[in-house]
């Protein structure tokens, strides 16, 4: 099996073929999202373009030109005509930002953080009571909002707060590492799990004696930033409108918009978690993931070099959660589960610890799975259960399957068997981190 | 005295007993005492009621209360502190071990309730075999996650057996939920009615009237767990399964040079472990009355932070670590909101735990009772 890979990819990755590759899947990927908007195949060809650009043997220029035509280009247009696929790579961007954050601390740095989406929160609930009209209902009942209540700022602040998230995150992020630190591995985890509860807690409690976070309602409406001045939107609009063949809106347009925010910050995080990677720092973490006690015989001072692994992981999770915050226009405790944390967590097992095509491949899986795949399927048992038809050998009537068996439900079980079976027969990930293999195949001994 | 203390009866009942009692008597006095001072000091601050006598008519209901989920928690602690022993790794899927334990046990109830015959049957009788059932399913449970999920993993670093864990944990959760929404349509698990076990029991202190009540339920719970905590204790200290067990906690290797098949007794662990929890969950449902297969989580964790509490790997520090734990959060839950005249409640008492795990292991990671031993590999 391994072998077939291996010539396989060996072929398409000779002298001219990496080229017809890409550009194949990239307009076949094209069209077939343009002719069938809603069709599943389609877009999982198309999105095997960014990974083709990725592992495939080309000119870096090539490749980065190809790059700014699928992200800049296409898939808008596509997302335009089919808002739905913007919506899924709006979710890919966030949660592979969120998983890049999260292998920092577990990946690079060896420290199990069960809690990660407590610094998410953060970063949400900040731009939530600035930037909604919760600071001038403090004093109020939740649910019973006064009418006359007005935003407290400017939607424009919204830039400023994605940098007032990130520190704030990464100053959360300080606050529970100094303690926690060091405690060994997996007292760790469960404190930070503790925390991620914490977090949750405060927010569906501190509606009284102030009502700072509205409770289990959550704060809405939250103010996106203003799109650019309208004159420039009639130029695209009148570009993309013949094209897509509909009205463009302005909430597609936020949409688009919001891509666009995501996909900077998310090169902005690559980029950075590039470098930090190969940087003292990085080597730091690494050695301290291998072992900590030589680590600190070597001079390594290991607090300090914990918490920059905190900071900078929850520093990701909070500039997402404020664009987060804005682009649902509402938060709620619900959205920072238990669950959440170990999603994210799942995406980084899946792709790999410590590689950083490896989380963010992990994070488009998991978000393809559970909003796509898990979806498609349930509709598809609704459909069943609708129609007569009957399962042949047992003589059972679809009809009688039980409401319950829901699989966009189920995501516990699916994130559940990717962390077993990843770690029972690949525990370094779909696609290794290289020093990550090396250590994970010698052994241990205890 | 050497021979009264080596006397088995004394050994493996009167001590242990004792010991609860002691924990039970000194963790209860002093928190009341506390609690009390903490009354009079407020009592300006507060004004729409006597908070001392306040403080003191709920006193009784406190305690019952506290000493009841107490001795849950220490008998769901027993099955973490255990596998930490042997293999020093949180079983994290113990939490739902202790939910299907609860589930099959009342998923039992109903059955005989459906078949009518479940109030002509004696009530201790049915609810002996629920935990039974309840305890050899979650034991047989325990030992096949043990054998699919964690044995592969043995060796590997820390973190690898621990996230295979929490995946068999969400696995656990949702495959009970599938079954229950498949066989009955929902996936909520009511206990039926049936027996005396919601009726109080009325102790009356000379001067007070109705001053302790206690459902017959309550008794119950402690008295079972007082006997299964005996029972194991018996088992660990006073038998030659025991002795293997002990040994295999101390070191493995030289356990397995002296002739002890040390997966055996691995999985006996996990056996033991499983099957408190599942009584611990019979017990559970048959106090709060409603099950879902989320159920485990939060008394799961809080088992976990009892363990720790009492040190890690030490049965009796489980116990006094549950006992504790309960007390602490029974204490929070009704008096916050009192102190606080309502602006913080009952809901900060999941809070209250972690706020504790963590202040434990900042200043005592070895926990109340336990020794202070080197980080292994």
């Amino acid at each position: 099996m391994k072998n077939f890979f291996d010539n396989f990819y060996a072929r398409i990755n000779n002298g001219k073929n990496p080229y017809y590759v890409t550009f194949g899947l990239l307009i076949l990927g094209a069209v077939l999202v343009y002719i069938s908007p809603r069709s599943l195949l389609a877009f999982m060809i198309l999105m095997l373009c960014p990974m083709a650009i990725y592992f495939l043997n080309m000119e870096t220029k090539i490749k980065v030109l190809i790059g700014i035509l699928l992200a800049v280009v296409i898939i808008p247009v596509l997302g335009i005509r089919n808002i739905f696929y913007l919506e899924v790579i709006f979710q890919i961007s966030v949660f592979a930002a969120l998983a890049l954050g999260l292998n920092i601390v577990v990946g690079m740095a060896g420290l199990l953080d069960l809690g990660y989406v407590a610094f998410y929160a953060v970063g949400a609930y900040l731009w939530a009571i600035f930037g909604s009209k919760q600071l001038s209902l403090l004093y109020s009942v939740p649910g019973a909002a006064a009418a006359s209540a007005e935003f407290s700022l400017d939607p424009r602040w919204f830039w400023l707060f994605l940098f007032l998230g990130l520190a704030l995150a990464a100053l959360t992020g300080i606050l529970l590492g100094l303690p926690v630190l060091r405690l060994r591995g997996d007292y760790l985890a469960i404190v930070t799990l503790g925390f991620g509860e914490v977090i949750r807690v405060l927010a569906l409690n501190l509606d009284k004696p102030i009502n700072l976070t509205n409770g289990p309602q959550g704060i809405t409406p939250i103010q996106r930033p203003p799109l650019p001045p309208s004159y420039i939107m009639d130029v695209f609009r009148n570009i993309l409108e013949p094209i897509v063949g509909h009205e463009v809106t302005d909430a597609q347009f936020y949409n688009v918009f919001f891509y666009f925010i995501a996909l900077i910050v998310i090169m902005v995080a690559i980029v950075v978690a590039r470098r930090l990677e190969d940087s003292r720092i990085g080597r730091a973490w690494t050695a301290i993931r291998e072992d900590e006690t030589a680590a600190i015989a070597m001079g390594i001072p290991l607090v300090q070099m914990k918490l920059y692994a905190f900071a900078a992981g929850a520093s990701f999770a909070g500039i997402m959660g404020v664009i987060y915050g804005a682009n649902r226009t509402f938060v709620s405790p619900e959205s920072f589960s238990f669950l959440q944390s170990i999603g994210v967590l799942t995406m980084v097992i899946l792709g790999g610890l410590g590689s950083i095509p490896g989380v963010i491949i992990g994070a488009a899986v998991v978000v393809f799975l559970n909003i796509q795949v898990l979806q498609t399927f349930s509709l598809f048992l609704s459909s069943l259960r609708q129609s007569d038809a009957v399962i042949p050998i047992i003589n059972f009537a679809w009809r009688d399957l039980s409401n319950q068996l829901d699989p966009a439900k189920y995501q516990k079980l699916v994130f559940g068997l990717i962390l077993v079976i990843m770690m029972i027969y690949r525990p370094a990930g779909l696609i290794p981190a290289e020093r990550r293999q090396r250590e994970l195949t010698h052994e241990e001994d205890e | 005295m050497k021979t009264f203390t080596s006397n088995p009866f004394y050994k493996f009942i009167i001590f242990p007993v004792g010991q609860m009692l002691a924990f039970i008597l000194g963790a209860g006095t002093l928190l009341s005492v506390i609690i009390i001072l903490l009354a009079y000091i407020f009592r300006g601050s507060v004004t729409n009621l006597d908070l001392v006598e306040r403080t003191i008519t709920i006193l009784p209901k406190v305690l019952i209360d506290g000493i009841t989920i107490g001795f849950v928690y220490a008998t769901i602690a027993l099955g973490y502190t255990m596998v930490y022993g042997v293999l020093e790794f949180i079983n994290f899927s113990h939490s739902e071990i202790f939910m299907v334990g609860g589930v099959v046990g009342v998923e039992l109830l109903r059955y005989f309730d459906a078949q009518g015959s479940l109030a002509t049957m004696n009530e201790y009788v049915v609810i002996g075999m629920a935990i039974v059932l309840g305890m050899v399913i979650a034991g047989g449970l325990a030992v096949t996650v043990e054998r699919i999920a964690y044995k592969p993993l043995r060796g590997a670093p820390r973190l690898v057996p621990l996230i295979s864990a929490i995946g068999m944990s969400f696995i656990l959760q949702d495959a009970v939920r599938l079954i229950l929404g498949l066989t009955t349509g929902e996936f909520n698990v009511i206990l039926p009615q049936f027996g005396t076990f919601d009726e109080f029991q009325i102790l009356t202190i000379p001067g007070i009237a109705n001053a302790v009540q206690i459902q017959n339920k309550t008794i119950l719970l402690i008295a079972v767990t007082v006997m299964m905590l005996v029972g194991l204790n018996f088992l660990v200290n006073g038998t030659k399964i025991g002795k293997a067990i002990r040994a295999v906690a101390q070191d493995r290797p030289t356990a397995s040079l002296m002739g002890i098949n040390v997966n055996l007794i691995i999985s006996l662990t996990f056996l033991i472990g499983g099957a408190l929890g599942g009584a611990a969950g019979v017990l559970f449902a048959l106090k709060v009355t409603r099950l879902d297969p989320f159920v485990g989580f939060f008394p799961g964790l809080k088992a976990f932070t009892a363990a720790v509490l009492g040190g890690i790997g030490n049965l009796t520090g489980a116990l006094l670590g549950g006992l504790v734990l309960g007390l602490l959060e029974s204490f929070g839950a009704s008096y916050l909101g009192i102190f606080t005249e309502g602006a913080f409640g009952a809901e900060y008492k999941d809070i209250l735990a972690f706020a504790i795990l963590i202040i434990i292991l900042i200043f005592r990671p070895s926990g109340l009772l336990g020794q202070t031993v080197g980080q292994k590999a």
